[in-house]
This record gives C-alpha cells, sequence and structure tokens, in this order.
C-alpha cells in the first residue's frame, strides 16, 4: 500500500501520476468502446467518468494529505536539499504535494470534455 | 500613419532610419491585415461557425498580448528597476501565484470556453444534407434535400444562405480533410467513417474550401469553390443540376472510354471512378479548383492530367489526334 505509511517514497511519489494516468485511460477508452457500439449516445459513460472523476480525486486528496504530514506540514521551507534523511523526506513529501496539484488539475481537465459533448459526433 | 516627427535625415533628401522602419512597420501590417480577408479566411468569416472561431481567436490573441506585456514588463521591472532582491518568502509566493495558480485558472477558463463552442459546431437540426466524400485528389459532392431525389455533383459545393446544412464526411482512398475557413471549422474524412458537420452560412458570396490533410502528390491541388447563395436561386440551381444531359455530340467521349470512369446522366456514360460530369461546364472551376472553367483549360486538362495532377487517376490523354481532343473539348463545353 502507497497509503498510511511513516516514510515518502519513490513509490508515495508516483501515486498521484498514476491515478491521473489510469483516469484519463479509462476516460478515453469508455467513450472509444460506447461510440464504436451507438455512434451518437454517450449518456452513461458521462455518468461512469463523472464517478470515476470523483473517486480519483478522492486518492488524490489522500495523496496530499500523507504528502503534507511528510513534508513535515509546512515546518521549513524549500527547496531542502541538505544530504541528511530529514531533508529527503521532505523534499519527496513537497514533490508529491506538487505532483499532487498537477494531477488534480490534469484530471478535471480531461473529464470536462464529457460536461460539454453529448453525443459522439 | 506615415507622417510622425520630422526626422533629422530626412532634411538631407533621404527618408531616416525611423521613417523607413515606420513604413516598413505600416507596410508589413497592411500586408497582414489584407491575408486576413478574401474568400479562404478563418478572419473573414460568413457563417456561424466561423464567428464562433474568429472571436475565439480574436480572444486569445488579445489574451496572449496581455500576458505577454506583464511577463516582459515583469522582467524588465526585475533587470532594470528593481535593485534589491525581494525575501525568499515573497519570491516562493510569487512562483506559486505566477507559475501555477492562474495559468491554471486561465488555461480552464479557455478551455471552458472552447468546449462550450463544440457542442454547436456539430447541432444536428439540418435542414439540407450533403454527403461529400474525399477522393484522390477531387470531391464526390451528393446532395439529398427533404422530399427530393439525390442530386450528384463533384468539385463545388452550393448551399442557402442562412440554412443549417449538415455535411456527412467521408473518405474513398486515403485521409482527406474537409475545411471551408469562411464557414468553420475542419474535420477529417476517414475510411470507413462518417464524420459530420453542421455549417450555417450567414452571407452569400464565393468562397474557397480545401482539403487540409496531406493525402498524396496532388493534395495542394484538392480545393472547391464554394457558393453561398440566397434560397430562391439554390433551388433553381438544385433543380437545374438534377435535369439529365442530352447525348448529343458525345461519340468521341463515349469512343475513348471516357464513359467508363465519368457519368453523365441521361446518356450511356455511367463510370463512377471520376466525377459527374453532367453539368461540369456550369462549375466555377475545373479539376478541384485547380483551372478556370473555360474552353482551353479543359481541353489542357484532359490532355494533360497526369502532369497537371501527379497521381490522379484518370491518365493524359495528350496523345489524341487533334480533331478527337477538339470534339471532346466542346462536347464538354455543351454540359451546362
Ligand atoms: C481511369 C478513369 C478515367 C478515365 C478513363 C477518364 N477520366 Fe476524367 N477523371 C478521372 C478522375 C479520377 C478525375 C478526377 C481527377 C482529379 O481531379 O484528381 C477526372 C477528372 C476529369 C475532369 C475534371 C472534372 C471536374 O470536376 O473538374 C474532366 C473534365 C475529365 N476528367 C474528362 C475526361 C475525359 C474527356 C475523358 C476521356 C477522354 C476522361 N476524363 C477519362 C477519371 C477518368
Ligand atoms: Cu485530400
Amino acid at each position: 500500500m502507497v497509503y498510511g505509511r511513516d516514510d515518502a517514497t519513490l513509490w508515495t511519489l508516483l501515486t498521484p501520476p498514476t491515478v491521473w494516468a489510469l483516469h484519463f485511460l479509462f476516460a478515453y477508452v469508455a467513450a472509444a468502446m460506447a461510440c464504436g457500439e451507438t455512434p451518437f449516445a454517450l449518456g452513461p459513460v458521462r455518468v461512469a467518468i463523472g464517478v470515476a472523476t470523483a473517486f480519483a480525486l478522492g486518492l488524490i486528496a489522500l495523496a496530499w494529505r500523507q504528502a503534507y504530514r511528510h513534508w513535515g506540514r509546512g515546518a521549513d521551507r524549500p527547496p531542502h536539499d541538505a544530504p541528511t534523511d530529514e531533508d529527503r523526506q521532505r523534499f519527496l513529501g513537497f514533490a508529491t504535494l506538487l505532483l499532487c496539484g498537477l494531477s488534480a488539475v490534469a484530471v478535471v481537465f480531461s473529464a470536462l470534455p464529457a460536461v460539454f459533448l453529448s453525443d459522439c459526433r | 500613419m506615415l507622417t510622425g516627427r520630422p526626422v533629422h535625415a530626412a532634411a538631407a533628401g533621404r527618408p531616416g532610419r525611423v521613417a523607413v522602419a515606420r513604413r516598413a512597420a505600416a507596410g508589413a501590417l497592411a500586408l497582414t491585415l489584407a491575408a486576413c480577408s478574401g474568400p479562404q479566411s478563418a478572419l473573414d468569416p460568413a457563417g456561424d461557425a466561423a464567428e464562433a472561431i474568429a472571436g475565439l481567436f480574436w480572444v486569445l490573441l488579445a489574451g496572449a498580448a496581455v500576458i505577454w506585456a506583464l511577463v516582459i514588463g515583469a522582467a524588465v521591472f526585475a533587470l532594470r528597476f528593481k535593485t534589491r532582491p525581494i525575501s525568499e518568502r515573497a519570491g516562493l509566493r510569487l512562483v506559486l501565484w505566477g507559475g501555477a495558480v492562474v495559468p491554471t485558472l486561465i488555461l480552464s477558463v479557455l478551455l471552458v470556453y472552447g468546449l462550450r463552442l463544440m457542442p454547436l459546431l456539430r447541432d444536428p437540426a439540418a435542414e439540407l444534407r450533403v454527403e461529400v466524400v474525399g477522393e484522390q485528389f477531387w470531391w464526390r459532392v451528393t446532395y439529398r434535400p427533404e422530399g427530393g431525389p439525390a442530386v450528384v455533383s463533384a468539385n463545388e459545393v452550393r448551399v442557402p444562405v442562412g440554412a443549417r446544412v449538415e455535411f456527412s464526411l467521408d473518405a474513398a482512398d486515403v485521409i482527406h480533410s474537409f475545411w471551408i475557413p469562411a464557414l468553420g471549422g475542419k474535420v477529417d474524412m476517414i475510411p470507413g467513417r462518417s464524420n459530420r458537420l453542421a455549417l450555417r452560412a450567414t452571407r452569400t458570396g464565393t468562397f474557397r474550401g480545401v482539403c487540409a490533410e496531406f493525402c498524396g502528390p496532388a493534395h495542394t491541388r484538392m480545393a472547391f469553390p464554394v457558393v453561398v447563395m440566397e434560397p430562391e436561386a439554390f433551388r433553381a440551381w438544385l433543380a437545374e443540376q438534377a435535369r439529365e444531359a442530352s447525348p448529343a455530340g458525345n461519340e468521341t467521349f463515349l469512343a475513348n472510354g471516357c464513359g467508363g470512369c465519368h457519368a453523365v446522366r441521361g446518356t450511356p456514360a455511367t463510370g463512377t471512378i471520376g466525377p459527374d460530369l453532367t453539368h461540369l461546364a456550369s462549375r466555377l472551376s475545373l479539376g478541384a479548383d485547380l483551372l478556370p472553367n473555360d474552353a482551353a483549360s479543359r481541353a489542357r486538362f484532359v490532355a494533360e492530367v497526369d502532369t497537371l495532377k501527379p497521381g490522379a487517376r484518370m491518365p493524359g490523354f495528350g496523345m489524341l489526334p487533334p480533331a478527337e481532343a477538339a470534339a471532346i473539348a466542346d462536347y464538354l463545353g455543351s454540359l451546362e
């Protein structure tokens, strides 16, 4: 599990972008399959993308909470570049925080077309 | 615009450097603006989709200009006027807001603005359906008016002004792309799939559409005139296009096998490999908007198509004896 860890690792760092990638794949594949079958109906896919988006944002929020803890809750300012265990933790935590922000925005952006497009044309 | 402060060199009879630069700038601006109008410009819209796209372009341009001025202004300020460094805290905050939060907000607004326009471009409530098939290197066009017979034409698109027209877009061989910049956005034509595009022209006139996806050696010679007509005139034109041609004078045309590839409705010529020629002489241009549609060009096209349009599926007929070539050209000219 990458959640509930005491220490930040590469895996916790990679969690938010992985969630983004999976969400993107799901939205893309689901829409492509729906359009392949009945050219003009996207209704159920839009709902599914909505649910997937809420789920993905939830996961990213959890990753954010953990990363905030690993960062030391803002006790120290970046760049956290001293060769110590503590700074390595804070550096990873802070980088994960930034990736959480990027991934959340990316998830919302890739879900937005489903809000506006109601069919496959 | 060119009369500014007097320049020293101008007194000596030569335009100064500033004046020359100003003149060049004014000339460049005039050229740029002139390039914005014309029959094939997305910035001189004649349809509601094109208006939305042009609006989007101007909004983006203005926004980009403001952002450019702010960023360059900040850089100049930092380099020239701000001599003492700001605190580390303030620096981090500047990066957070200027580098992440504000750009994200701007991109979100633009994305929503652009996405909101998309359903409009696909509006299915159409009054006329037109099927267009892209082929190397010409356009097969079929009008399907409600309650009337289908009318086959080629290499020209006509629509009534004010009506929403739904184009069904296909490709016969490779990927092409259907783009009438003055009327709307472009949509790819993909073999094995029908794409749709709804357009509504808002003023009459003659415009130009192009193939906007590289499709082979004569790709750049694959265009078409677009005529937006008054609804009455359009109906009359369509009725005229539905009429069959008279077979008079078609002996040489048939004897040379032209009818194997071309249809002239009402005659034994029923080929479907090339464009329908029933009303060839009534079209505005020849060979997918390559040549003017006059007698000399028609004769030249038949004789030299292999060099005029490399890769086209019609062989050149330059070897025909002059009398036969003339008879064919006359016949083509009679297909009003
Ligand atoms: C092998 C099939 C074939 C034969 C035979 C053929 N054509 Fe064509 N023709 C085509 C194709 C394909 C095009 C479209 C070429 C292009 O623009 O890319 C064409 C285009 C044309 C055009 C231009 C049509 C337009 O809409 O502007 C004319 C005119 C024409 N052919 C006349 C003739 C005549 C006359 C003959 C007989 C001497 C002939 N063709 C024989 C296939 C053929
Ligand atoms: Cu093409």
